[in-house]
């Protein structure tokens, strides 16, 4: 019956104007990717009411495809200039810009558009046919679960994540306090402001992604001496079949991407973690762990996959429950209202052109837009060519519009300014700065899902290890979070054994 | 990077004090609600004192390796930092004077970082510095209408 409502859809989705709709949508996502701070929730809520005139099925179908671009997009800025152009390509950055930095950019984003395909294209086999059962399971998490989830997320950068576990904690802490700057939705009581008018709209993760990465970043290499090199590409049919040849060796890569891509994705914000810790994943089984974050092929494969998969999950809650799993997603599901649908799984009964027509739509859309990005990636390259001292105060410009356009509050951009400094005293100093930004992101969720189990048990963290879900996932997390400190023994005891 | 360490440090101790302040001010035990305002934030920041203070005294106990950064390093930081918050205050100082907007500010950073530092030819530094503002205005006054702060040329071209 699924290849029924499928084979529906595609009638549906491959019209010549939805295929022109997908490929609008897939170029305007690209460049709303490439900027900093303009990102796929941004980006299609600004395009919004553009489609307020369409037909339902080719209005998703744009809004899809703008964020489908933009996943695809902010690989391009990641591996080019090392600015995650949205927070899930951060792990993007570790091994894509070494990577272009030897010369092969082409290589590195050839690789990170397959490995987008790839994930997307796993998650959306797993939508159409497994929806309905994937549904069931999400639709039986309560917060506890949720939040042994998030902690396993946090407890995995700790454990995995190489470095001072130390500075990883303070990191994790710094981000959830920043979070909780302003107001808190609970209570509706004022945190952290001390009558500051500015502070109660607290600090957002996209002004703090734009400040760290950005323009912490350019402070870093111009320290270094290090010029924004006008490094050759080489993109090229050559480049990507050689890479294409080079790709399946990583087949286990893509395959625990994927999965860890779609399993994160449908909870809020999936898609930053399980980028994160699909890549901890790959170094940590890899048999060079240590070439990672110099330019290790894999090390693109691991996040780009998970991203992507992540990025298309956050679809199915969406179109089966009424429940977004990313920020993009909620302004989408904003959409369905306003174009008179009613989200939820009844969308399948009563709209079933729409739903098929949009699972359809993902098929089609991906397609079209490996193949956009990869050949319209020279013309992004020739950006490299630009010299060092127009580049740096036009990304800054693109940061301050970034940054202004969140909220169109000015502080914005003097917090972009602060969390550039920071940036660069942390990167300096060996503080991971990815935790940080996820916490930031993850703080509001994390700390309603803490209190709301507590409200259930009663104040009892039992919670967390009662409830069998939860309490695998919590056993996990905390194992993860003690791999630090009972290393150094077991070295020591098999060391005198 | 010991100095550094210990600095940080200290700075986030700090800083997890005051937030613990506030979240005692808060009511960190147990509200109508549920766990009260103060509750998470309270315990996030004692976790923070203790680690910060686990990394000062990580710190204080190893040698000093390399300074944070050299004289030589700081000055081309400050040479973007400088410049960036110069732009900022251009476009709209905080206070009650008008700035001059985003996009006369983005003009006259691009010019003379290009000029200053780049030492590019006139020509190119009028070409680039009045094309990217004018590129951005296009791009997200017109098409994308994401307002940016605006100043008196723009009021005077009736936008």
């Amino acid at each position: 019956m699924g290849f029924e409502n499928l084979f529906f859809g595609f009638e549906i989705a491959v019209t010549p104007f939805n295929l022109f709709v997908a490929v609008v949508g897939i170029l305007l996502g690209t460049v709303i990717g490439v900027l900093p701070g303009l990102g796929g929730a941004n980006g299609v809520a600004i395009l919004l009411p553009l489609t307020f005139t369409m037909p339902p099925t080719s209005a998703i179908i744009l809004l899809t495809s703008i964020y489908w671009g933009a996943l695809f997009g902010g690989a391009i800025t990641s591996v080019l200039f090392n600015i995650p152009g949205e927070p899930w390509s951060v792990a993007t950055t570790f091994d894509g810009y070494p990577l272009a930095r030897q010369g092969q950019s082409g290589q590195a984003l050839t690789a990170a558009f397959t490995s987008s395909f790839v994930g997307a294209f796993f998650s959306i086999v797993l939508i159409t046919f497994f929806a309905p059962i994937l549904a069931e399971i999400a639709l039986k998490f309560g917060p506890p679960e949720f939040f042994a989830i998030q902690l396993l997320t946090f407890s995995s950068f700790v454990g995995l994540g190489g470095g001072n576990p130390l500075k990883s904690v303070v990191s994790i802490l710094l981000g959830f306090i920043l979070a909780s700057v302003g107001l808190d939705i609970v209570t509706g009581q004022l945190r952290l402001t001390f009558g500051v008018v500015d502070l109660m709209k607290g600090f957002d993760f996209i002004v703090a992604v734009i400040g760290l990465f950005g323009i912490g970043e350019i402070l870093l290499s111009v320290e270094e001496g290090l010029r924004f090199h006008g490094t050759r590409t080489g993109m090229n049919a050559r480049v990507v079949l050689t890479t294409w040849r080079k790709l399946p060796q990583y087949y286990r890569t893509f395959v625990r991407g994927a999965v860890i891509g779609f399993w994160m994705g449908f909870k809020p914000g999936g898609a930053t973690p399980a980028s994160f810790m699909s890549y901890a994943f790959a170094k940590r089984f890899s048999k060079h762990p240590e070439r990672f974050g110099k330019g290790e092929l894999e090390g693109i494969v691991a996040p780009e996959t998970a991203a992507h998969a992540a990025g298309v999950a956050a679809m199915l809650p969406m179109i089966t429950l009424g429940i977004p799993g990313s920020p993009t997603a909620a302004v989408m599901l904003g959409g369905l209202i306003i174009w008179g649908l009613q989200p939820g799984p009844m969308l399948f009964v009563d709209n079933p052109e729409f739903v098929w027509g949009l699972i359809a739509s993902m098929y089609t859309g991906n397609v079209i837009g490996v193949l956009v990005v990869l050949t319209l990636v020279p013309l992004f390259a020739a950006i490299l060519r630009i010299p060092f001292a127009i580049l740096t105060p036009l990304i800054v410009v693109v940061c301050a519009i970034g940054s202004y356009a969140v909220h169109t509050s000015m502080i914005d951009i003097w917090y972009m300014l602060i969390f550039g400094i920071v940036g660069y005293v942390f990167k300096k100093l060996d503080y991971p700065l990815a935790p940080l930004v996820l916490a930031l992101v993850l703080g509001d969720i994390s700390e309603n899902a803490l209190r709301q189990s507590l409200i259930m048990s009663q104040g009892s963290l039992g919670i967390f290890f009662s409830r069998p879900i939860a309490g695998v996932i919590t056993v996990a997390a905390l194992f993860f979070l003690l791999v630090p400190v009972v290393t150094p023994w077991w070295r020591r005891w098999r060391g005198t054994a | 990077m010991r100095a550094g360490d210990l600095v940080t440090a200290v700075v986030l101790i700090a800083l997890g004090g005051v937030v613990i302040y506030d979240a005692v001010q808060l009511g960190i035990g147990w509200g109508q609600e549920g766990p009260r305002s103060g509750f998470f934030p309270f315990w996030l920041a004692t976790l923070l004192v203790l680690f910060a203070a686990a990394i000062f005294v990580q710190a204080w106990r190893r040698r000093a390796t390399k300074v944070f950064a050299r004289r030589e390093q700081l000055i081309p930081v400050l040479k973007v930092l400088v410049p960036i918050a110069a732009f900022i205050t251009l476009t709209d100082p905080p206070g009650p004077p008008d700035g001059l907007g985003l996009y006369v500010a983005a003009a006259l950073y691009i010019a003379t970082y290009m000029r200053w530092v780049g030492r590019h030819r006139w020509t190119s530094v009028a070409i680039v510095a009045v094309a990217v503002p004018v590129v951005a205005f296009l791009v997200f006054e017109r098409w994308f209408l994401v307002p940016m702060p605006k100043g008196p040329l723009e009021a005077w071209l009736g936008y």
